[in-house]
């Protein structure tokens, strides 16, 4: 690999700085992650040089930002080994893409009766827009449970998944559990009964190689800011056959082909999605990310990964009162590990990490059926990625163990 | 800086009042009942309220929550019982005013509670201690005192209402 993991921190100026007096340890990463000075200075660039609006207009620096925004949406398009370019859908998030499949092909294909299946570990952006259609349109939405270490129960998964169901959408990696589901598993009986596959790749795509068409999905969407990229900016990858049957979900510039008085039409894919002036510096940002991420090579940072979770998640799972939810063993566990200190708020740890300069995620997750499934009422969240390293999983390890001791003795 | 600074945030009395809540549980006779979501963490609290003569005569709170927001409650409880609206309500504004305003405030009315001061140096956590107070005003300032439910946002927390 043309980047060393271990100089990486370097290239993350953030990262570098004392947080409550010590030295910053970023563990939040399945909320979002740190940007390289790669990507800053894409933004930079464009801005300083080129803006300009895409699609239109016909001078130097409408081309250029034209070039570069179009040239990101091939670089996303590989980066998942989508098809063709026009299988991308920029969006502002995994949530804005979850919700158009649900308001545009959802509203088309799902009848009274039709079931959406999912299951109890999505976070709340693969879960309401479902559940909203479902009850607009009086459809059965049905959840796959759960193996008691976390995992998808595959067996329920078979009964679930029906000749009624016409939608199913699971999250690649749990943003809770660290679980990868097996997806092109799930996709193959899901069209066995004339269905589509949905993923939420908001957890995955960040962390390992993605292949759309190798899990046989007919659509996957994901974050720009979880994988390097700026906020703001997301991807929906959607089959050709079916993105052109879908009825576009906003309507206005930038989409349309030709406008009537009392009718129009729309640009081709993937424009035709597109309507207003898009996000176009976060697309480029977006671009940069995927090269930093190409360089270091997406094998590399699941590897580098799986490496810390192999040193941590024994070390937690040691620590008596700590509870670690999601499967024990670290080769079915992703960096997202969830946690609570036996007697003690979620919240009260956090803030005591936050003070030793550790900083993770304590709440729902939005994830409040699973809270409810797993009988909690709220975890206390660390997630990795490729710039932590094993001295920070020691600082998080000492840093609950201080916390521990300090709520057991009490204080002043 | 470690974990030293947390002792201004967990002091004794509030660690005791987290783990032996006051008024913890439910009242037979409400006349106000209040369910209070704070969104970020997941904490949800219950307060009820039994009014006669334009005083709170009994006050019970439920729910789950941080060492902060449990405590608070408690200690809002034990500092509004037996007080007219109007004090209980006065209150909340001196409360609201230790955590997030910038005036001095006269505390000795608040009992325990005015020792969650230290909240003030740990901004992340001013709704969990909020949470409770924010619950007694929005029962006092109903007009059927029944029956809400609401969710405290990030904003809220130095506004009034």
């Amino acid at each position: 690999m043309a980047k060393q993991l271990k100089t990486i921190k370097s290239d993350f100026p953030i990262l570098d700085q004392k947080v409550n007096d010590e030295p910053l340890v970023y563990l939040d990463n399945a909320a979002t992650t740190q940007k390289p000075k790669a990507v800053v200075e894409a933004l930079d660039h464009y801005y300083y040089t080129d803006n300009s609006n895409v699609h239109r207009g016909v001078h130097t620096l409408a081309e250029r930002a034209t070039e570069q925004f179009e040239a990101a949406r091939q670089k996303i398009a590989d980066f998942i080994n989508a098809p063709a370019k026009k299988n991308i859908l920029f969006t502002r998030g995994t949530t804005q893409g979850l919700n158009w499949i649900a308001a545009s092909y959802g509203e088309a294909n799902v009848h009274e009766g039709d079931e959406i299946v999912i299951s109890y570990m999505e976070h709340h952006s693969n879960l309401v827009p479902w559940q909203q259609l479902a009850l607009e349109k009086k459809a059965v939405l049905k959840y796959i449970k759960m193996n008691d270490d976390g995992t998808l129960d595959m067996a329920d998964a078979k009964q679930q998944i029906t000749d009624k169901t016409k939608i199913v959408s699971i999250a690649h990696v749990s943003n809770v559990l660290g679980v990868v589901n097996p997806i092109k598993e799930l996709a193959a009986i899901a069209h066995e009964h004339g269905a589509i596959m949905v993923g939420d790749g908001a957890q995955s795509t960040p962390h390992m190689a993605v292949d759309v068409q190798d899990l046989d999905v007919d659509f996957y969407a994901f974050s720009g800011h979880k994988m390097l990229g700026p906020t703001g900016i997301g991807v929906l990858y959607g089959k050709t056959e079916i993105l052109e049957a879908m009825a576009p979900i906003e309507f206005g510039g930038e989409m349309i082909d030709f406008v009537d008085l009392y009718q129009s039409s729309w640009k081709e894919l993937p424009w035709k999605f597109e309507a207003g002036t898009p996000d176009i510096s976060g697309a480029i940002g977006l671009g940069a990310a995927v090269d930093y991420l190409n360089e270091i090579g997406m094998d590399n940072i699941q590897q580098h990964e799986q490496d810390i979770v192999n040193y941590v998640l024994p070390k937690l799972l040691a620590i008596e009162d700590l509870e670690v939810y999601g499967p024990a063993d670290p080769s079915k566990h992703t960096g997202v590990i969830a946690f609570n200190l036996k007697g003690l708020h979620p919240h009260d740890l956090a803030t005591a990490l936050d003070m030793e300069g550790v900083a993770v995620r304590a709440g729902h997750h939005c994830a409040q059926p699973l809270m409810k499934y797993l009988a909690v009422p709220a975890t206390a969240r660390a997630s990795f990625y490729l710039y932590n390293d094993l001295q920070d999983a020691d600082r998080l390890v000492d840093a609950i163990l201080a916390a521990k001791e300090f709520f057991k003795h009490g204080s002043i | 800086m470690g974990l030293s600074r947390l002792d201004n945030l967990y002091r004794q009395v509030i660690l005791d009042h987290s783990e032996h809540p006051h008024h913890h549980g439910t009242l037979d006779g409400a006349t106000s009942d209040i369910e209070l979501r704070n969104p970020t963490c997941g904490d949800v609290l219950q307060l009820q309220l039994e009014l006669e003569d334009d005083k709170i005569k009994d006050i019970a709170f439920s729910g789950e929550g941080c060492t902060i927001s449990q405590a608070s409650a408690s200690m809002m409880t034990d500092a509004v019982l037996g007080k007219t609206v109007a004090q209980a309500d006065n209150m909340v504004e001196v409360f609201s005013e230790l955590i997030v305003g910038d005036k001095e405030v006269n505390t000795d009315i608040l009992e325990d509670a005015a020792v969650l001061e230290g909240v003030k140096q740990f901004p992340a956590r001013i709704k969990c201690a909020m949470l409770a107070w924010k619950a007694l005003h929005k029962a006092l300032a109903s007009d059927d005192h029944t029956a809400e439910i609401g969710e405290l946002h990030s904003h809220d927390s130095k506004e009034g209402d």
